[in-house]
């Protein structure tokens, strides 16, 4: 039982890491229909950036950890958030109205090309960062198996709750998010009363790699190590969740990041570690074998 | 006189927007480069420090400013003789530098202490220098018009690829026999009609029947497993293995492709790179079976008609050189395998080539183009995808034991997404469904990295950025131009010539009637 919560604990927190990643691939999808395949890279970049202004901030004495910690986030958050932009600007905006797979392939490049610049300016070594936020409390304890939730573990799950509210309401309820609704419907017609098309669709890319770089803060806290290429699985993994909730819906990335989180969670913990991405990939397999539009998604409508 | 001040405030606020724009520009790049250029992770005894490398930002961004300036001079045709002239002027100062050694006065290269960036401001600036003298003899021509020109060139080389085709067959065939081909250059052209047979096989799948598979490489990985597995078990040889292992790759993929390929477009996208993820898994962690990351050697070379290329033959054997009794050299067996892969590649351009003219070929390209119409007009959509799955899958799985039996030793490290990115790659550059179109993308994104080794380290870097700008330059790919495979009103050729040759005999016959 005890072990068991231990798992839970862990897969939840697994979870919300994707679940913010995947917000981005699936708020991407909805308002322009593409994957956006670099977005596991922007991911890897806010890890770098976190990392890079933890050593920073080390430099000038600022060691209380929470204010350490804002600056952190909106730093990188911001700087995060160029890469997105600049991403949707080079790779993504030239290739409006082409043909479906020219983004893709260009997505895929810029991929490509985005592991290799980190790779080359910062080293292909991993980079550590000695853990910042230590302490747990101790739950309940079972047979000498004590079940710890760390403050970290807090920290990310409040933060991304906090995070989801906060986007659920821009989405919900501003004109950007109306206007992001409303290109996702409808790019012409959107263009048509008045949205400037080009312009939400780069906030949707800023939106989601700002989301992204949280990702990446709390991935470089809790495992405390960095590379250029972490960025591929957790993002293909992101996808899943993605796809698994249901494209195109906000809860349904988070729903998909907590089932991936707690699959992979108690997949590692009670079956075997090292299979449990090929687990992951079967779930989605079976997800879109029984219902191709996700748990949440809506059913696309074909028309002739 | 009003006139005049228009103008002038015309201009004013257009020199504004300039300006804007080449500062945003500057500013964009100058906050990509802060986290990323600007400081360095160092390794320190005990942990990372930090590193600061301002120098290096400053620099991006003026020459991004630079660049754009030259852009928007282009574009606006502002003193085009004088873009021309400074962009010549720099190329030519940074090269006299990186070739003779000479320092100009000031520290005037850039402080990335870098050779590679020194060269490619040369290329780039060669570039604007050539564009902007052109540009003062020609009007710039429209995005469409140049679309244009362009598919007109595809179109060409579509109808000079009867032509080219068998030129390009002969001088694929003549090569290892020429005097400059040493034993280096059959390597790399072995390794580029490798992935040409690859992007092939690719190619039935994305270009023939419309369907996006980023994990194509699980075919090949499955191709070079079987083969080194099965001769590594019951010692069967390479001629005998390499049917099975296409038919192992091909049943695999129809396995594969039965669940998925009722998905749409992007769906399948990611299903089959998940797959191709499982299968590298797979191979990593089953150690019993495939020796995990350890890999499988000894894989036996290939024989011709059963004479193996070793110095000495084993008991009752006869070696290739003592057959025909030459001195033996281990350049005959790199030879052979370039004229294997070139015969399996040739096979698997022809089957293409034919099975587009027959009914099921016929299907793909109609369920590429509207799938709800296929089925209507009764075609079984899953079963004509899984087809051209099966068989692009068993051309994969076909190169895949070839890999094996050429490198001797194979591992998962072989398989990973990137190989998957790359065949892609050279479909989708070549233009889809263009067989032409993906032996020159292999030869361009294969055959050229090769003879830059020693960039070795920028050469994936080089690779991404290309793909992204050839896609934003032919978003349809270098030489896409479709050529409808059946006409609706027009005749066929021979149905031409029938026609013109029926007057004739009409004339001749009419005095005796």
């Amino acid at each position: 039982m005890a072990y068991f919560v231990q798992q839970l604990i862990n897969g939840v927190t697994l979870g919300m890491i994707y679940g913010l990643i995947a917000i981005g691939y699936t708020m991407v999808y909805g308002i322009i229909g593409m994957i956006n395949f670099a977005h596991g890279e922007i991911y890897m970049i806010g890890a770098f950036i976190s990392i890079i202004s933890f050593l920073f901030l080390g430099w000038f004495g600022v060691t209380w950890i929470p204010l350490a910690l804002m600056i952190v986030l909106i730093v990188t958050m911001m700087f995060t958030a160029f890469y997105g932009w600049s991403l949707e600007r080079t790779a993504y905006r030239p290739l409006r109205g082409a043909p479906r797979l020219a983004p893709l392939i260009s997505a895929i490049g810029m991929s490509i090309f985005l592991q290799n610049y980190v790779q080359l300016l910062q080293g292909a070594r991993n980079k550590p960062l000695p853990p910042k936020i230590t302490g747990s409390i101790e739950i309940m304890e079972q047979a000498g198996f004590t079940v710890q939730l760390s403050y970290l573990q807090i920290l990310i799950i409040v933060l991304t709750l906090i995070l989801m509210v906060a986007f659920s309401t821009i989405i919900g309820k501003t004109a950007l998010g109306r206007a992001q609704r409303a290109c996702e419907q409808d790019r012409g017609m959107a263009a048509l009363i008045g949205i400037n098309v080009d312009r939400t669709i780069s906030i949707t890319f800023i939106m989601g790699a700002s989301l992204a770089a949280v990702a990446g803060v709390m991935v470089t806290l809790y495992w405390g190590v960095v590379d250029f290429f972490i960025g591929f699985l957790a993002g293909l993994k992101a996808f899943t969740a993605a796809v698994l909730g249901g494209i195109g819906s906000l809860p349904g990335a988070m729903l998909g990041g907590l089932l991936i989180g707690l699959i992979e969670a108690f997949w590692s913990g009670y079956f075997s570690i090292e299979y449990k991405d090929v687990a992951v990939f079967g779930i989605l397999v079976l997800v879109l074998i029984f219902r191709p539009t996700g748990l949440l998604g809506q059913p696309e409508i074909e028309k002739v | 006189m009003a006139s005049i001040t228009m103008d002038a405030a015309g201009s004013n606020s257009k020199m504004r927007d300039h300006a804007k724009e080449v500062l945003i520009t500057g500013f964009i790049v100058a906050m990509l480069a802060v986290p990323i250029v600007g400081f360095h992770i160092t390794d320190v005894t005990g942990g990372v420090g930090l590193a600061l490398r301002f120098k290096e930002v400053a620099a991006a961004a003026i020459v991004a400013m630079l660049g754009r300036i030259g852009l928007i001079m282009m574009r606006e045709h502002i003193a085009l003789m004088l873009v021309a002239a400074l962009s010549a002027l720099v190329a030519g100062a940074i090269a006299l530098q990186l070739i003779t050694g000479y320092q100009f006065p000031g520290d005037t290269r850039l402080p990335f202490n870098d050779p590679v960036i020194d060269w490619l401001i040369v290329v780039v600036s060669i570039i604007y220098a050539i564009r902007a003298a052109w540009l003062t003899s020609h009007k710039t021509g429209t995005q469409e018009s140049r679309e244009k020109a362009m598919d007109q060139i595809g179109a060409q080389v579509q109808k000079l690829s009867l032509l080219l085709g068998p030129i390009l067959l002969i001088c694929a065939i003549l090569l290892p026999m020429m005097p400059f081909a040493g034993r280096r250059l059959v390597d790399v052209a072995t390794l580029v009609v490798t992935y040409i047979m690859l992007g092939w096989g690719l190619n039935i799948v994305v270009g023939l029947a419309g369907l996006l598979d980023l994990g194509y490489v699980a075919f090949y990985a499955v191709g070079a497993y079987s083969f080194a597995l099965l001769a590594n078990h019951f010692d069967y040889g390479f001629w005998i293995c390499l049917p099975l292992a296409g038919l192992f790759a091909a049943s695999f993929g129809v396995i594969l492709g039965f669940p998925v390929l009722r998905l749409r477009g992007d769906y399948l996208a990611i299903v089959t790179l998940g797959f191709g993820e499982m299968i590298r898994v797979i191979l990593l962690n089953w150690y019993e079976v495939t020796k995990g990351p350890d890999g499988l050697s000894s894989i036996p070379r290939p024989s011709f008609l059963g004479m193996p290329f070793k110095r000495f033959a084993a008991e009752g054997q006869e070696t290739f050189h003592t057959f025909f009794n030459i001195d033996y050299n281990s350049g005959h067996r790199v030879t052979f395998l370039y004229y294997v892969i070139l015969a399996m590649a040739m096979i698997t351009n022809f089957f293409t080539m034919r099975i587009r003219k027959l009914p099921i070929g016929r299907s793909w390209e109609a369920l590429r183009e509207d799938e709800i119409a296929c089925r209507s007009l009764g075609i079984n959509p899953t079963n004509t995808k899984l087809t051209a799955f099966g068989i692009g899958a068993m051309f994969g799985g076909f190169a895949g034991s070839f890999f094996a039996t050429r490198q001797g030793f194979i591992s998962p490290e072989s398989f990973t997404f990137i190989e998957s990115a790359v065949i892609l790659a050279i479909v989708v550059l070549g233009g889809m469904g263009s067989q032409v179109g993906v032996v020159i993308a292999a030869i361009l994104l294969i055959g050229a990295p090769e003879f830059f080794r020693e960039l070795q380290e920028y050469r994936m870097l080089a690779f991404g950025a290309g793909m992204v700008l050839i896609m934003i330059w032919r978003p349809r790919g270098l030489l896409a131009h479709r050529e409808p495979t059946m006409h609706l009103g027009e005749r066929r050729r021979w149905f031409g010539l029938f026609g013109s040759a029926k007057p004739a005999t009409q004339s001749g016959g009419a005095p005796g009637s």
